[in-house]
């Protein structure tokens, strides 16, 4: 399977995107080692499985270095993970895809503004980037009409007046602006999955605000299978449908919706720090239920 | 100022803004600081010339030339994705190889064409006119206007936005599903390829090919884009082409005003640098005298 797009993207048809029982993405003894065999030795993920189904949104808490970032990376295909892992996403086995031809499955926002955006490139050109996920580029007008139409519409759904300024160097937009327009980029092409880094952290209170509410909405409204990382502990119980929470390369908490909305946040809090304490000897957190 | 001082300026101008808007695809667009441009300049002329002399039609020397500048691109582009070397280091080693090469290719340091039908004199002969400076502007005019019309389209496509874009932020063209390494081979390829092309114009135009011609091309390139961006602040993909043309007729011109004056021609490498250096300097003193924030010196 290339990385190219499937039936599912063709207009009018309407498919099953996931394999076999419903999963979206497939998670198979994920392990990954940094500086194997130096005395830098770091096992970031160990042994992780995760069966996320379609439309599951996903929280993930965990301390620094938990191994958060580096599972979104080999879902992203930034590295491939230890022998013996496996990565299956909508039906098909993408381990060994390189992360340019994963990237047609997997659409992602990063913590800093920066890493999502092409700041010397315009909207438009941010924007057409974007479009054009998993499909093959062609020596055809990058920008046209058509499109331009399509980045409009796009761009007033997020409410920030940018539909207006398709020609403005991405530079010139705050961290706000700039963040909501990655999280479009991410998104506007429609992959299957939905990856967020900490995306909100650098932005103040009230545009972190804005943003999360604008993902939440593109996720409902695009049917996206999300998994976002936070810190925040009410944002982690509040978003989604699922809580999971790392720790140091294990995820040691894994809850469904029911499960979630008994849970307060000092509950969540009280396992946070048991993990982060180390005050039990097995690999689960016990979560006390009121 | 004499019309001659300002033809030749014009000529020189157009023909080295090729080279200009070459180093400009590597340095600015791709930001791989590509030093390989010092060797595929006179590779171009070497190939030209060597075909030229052995009987080939000048216009199929030259655009060999183009081919070899292109394969000589690939390489730097190739030893810097597919081997990880640095791009400076790829840049330099290519250069050094470069000079062995283009003696292969010569066979000798120094090949003279001005017996030699050249594609300039095939034009003239065609046009029926003399072959002086304004028929060289006029062949190099069109030369440059069919590059620069195919580059402002080239980089406005799909292909072409995601090479300007890989420059820009690497990390996020691949997550876009973009091969990033593929847009550089391009992109180097592209404009090693420019580079050779002006080699060979350059070696017909001036009766010769020699194997030192290349020396200062780089220096000679970025001086040109720095004043081109000073004098013009291009923000279009078609004014920042404009822009590197305008950049290296003002260099040009500048230099042979120098020379006119009386500087003696191994001073003009120090008049090149102190040119670079006032252009770049202006806009910080003029900030520092209107009290502006300064940015932090950068370091690439
Ligand atoms: N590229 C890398 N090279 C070497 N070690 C790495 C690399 N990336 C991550 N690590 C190590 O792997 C471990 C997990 O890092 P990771 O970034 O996944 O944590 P995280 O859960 O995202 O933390 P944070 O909350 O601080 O973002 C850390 O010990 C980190 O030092
Ligand atoms: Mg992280």
């Amino acid at each position: 399977m290339n990385g190219y797009r499937r039936l599912s993207e063709c207009e009018g048809i309407v498919v099953m995107k996931t394999g076999e029982n419903n999963y979206m993405l497939q998670l198979r003894n994920i392990s990954m080692i940094f500086a194997k065999d130096t005395v830098d030795e770091v096992t970031a993920l160990e042994n992780v499985n995760l069966d996320v189904r379609e439309q599951d949104f996903i929280t993930i808490i965990g301390s620094n270095g938990a191994g958060k970032s580096t599972l979104l990376n080999i879902i992203a295909g930034v590295f491939p993970p230890e022998k013996g892992g496996s990565i299956i996403i909508a039906g098909d086995d993408v381990t060994n895809l390189e992360e340019h031809k994963r990237a047609a499955y997997v659409g992602r926002v990063w913590q800093q503004p920066e890493v999502g955006t092409a700041g010397k490139l315009n909207l438009e050109e941010n924007l057409s980037l974007a479009l054009l996920r998993g499909k093959p580029r062609k020596l055809e007008m990058a920008i046209n009409k058509k499109r331009r139409q399509i980045f409009r519409d796009a761009l007033s759904m997020l409410e920030l007046g940018l539909e207006n300024r398709l020609s403005t160097p991405i530079g010139t937009l705050s961290g706000g602006q700039r963040q909501a327009l990655a999280l479009l980029m991410a998104t506007i092409s429609k992959p299957d999955i939905l990856l967020l880094d900490e995306h909100i952290a650098t932005l103040d209170p009230k545009t972190a605000q804005t943003v999360l509410r604008l993902s939440d909405m593109i996720i409902r409204r695009e049917r996206m299978t999300t998994i976002m990382v936070t810190h925040n502990m009410e944002i982690a119980l509040h978003y989604g449908n699922r809580l999971v929470m790392m720790h140091k390369g294990r995820i040691v908490v894994d809850m469904g919706e029911a499960e979630k909305e008994a849970l307060t946040i000092g509950d969540l809090v009280a396992a946070f720090e048991q993990a982060a304490g180390e005050q039990f000897n097995d690999d689960s957190v016990l979560l006390s239920q009121h | 100022m004499d019309v001659g001082l300002l033809a030749v300026s014009l000529y020189e101008g157009l023909v080295f803004g090729l080279v200009t808007i070459g180093v400009y695809l590597t340095f600015r667009v791709l930001t791989f600081p590509d030093l390989s441009v010092d060797g595929t300049f006179p590779l171009g002329g070497a190939i030209a010339a060597v075909l030229i002399v052995s009987g080939v039609n000048p216009f199929l020397a030259t655009l060999a030339a183009f081919g070899g500048g292109l394969a000589a691109g690939l390489v730097t582009g190739l030893l810097n994705t597919k081997l990880r070397i640095s791009a400076l280091l790829s840049g330099i080693l290519m250069m050094v190889a470069l000079y062995s090469v283009n003696l292969r290719i010569m066979g000798r340091a120094n090949i003279p064409l001005l017996r030699e039908i050249t594609s300039f004199d095939m034009v003239a002969r065609i046009l029926g006119v003399h072959n002086g400076v304004g028929l060289s502007i006029g062949f190099v005019l069109v030369v440059v206007a069919i590059f620069v019309a195919g580059l402002n389209w080239f980089l406005r496509t799909e292909v072409g936005l995601a090479l300007r874009a890989t420059g820009d932020n690497e990390q996020m063209v691949r997550s876009l599903g973009s091969n990033t390494n593929k847009n550089v081979l391009l992109g180097c390829a592209i404009s090693n390829g420019l580079v050779a092309l002006t080699g060979a114009l350059v070696a017909q135009n001036q009766g010769f090919s020699d194997i030192g011609m290349g020396i200062g091309m780089i220096v000679m390139g970025l001086a040109s884009v720095i004043i081109g961006e000073g004098v013009f602040h291009p923000k279009s993909i078609t004014s920042i082409l404009l822009a590197c043309l305008g950049g290296t007729f003002l260099y040009r011109l500048f230099l042979n005003v120098a020379l006119r004056l009386g500087m003696p021609p191994g001073d003009l490498k120090l008049v090149t640098a102190v040119l670079v250096i006032i252009v770049l300097a202006v806009p910080h003193i003029r900030k520092k005298v209107r009290g502006e924030w300064l940015p932090p010196a950068v370091r690439m």
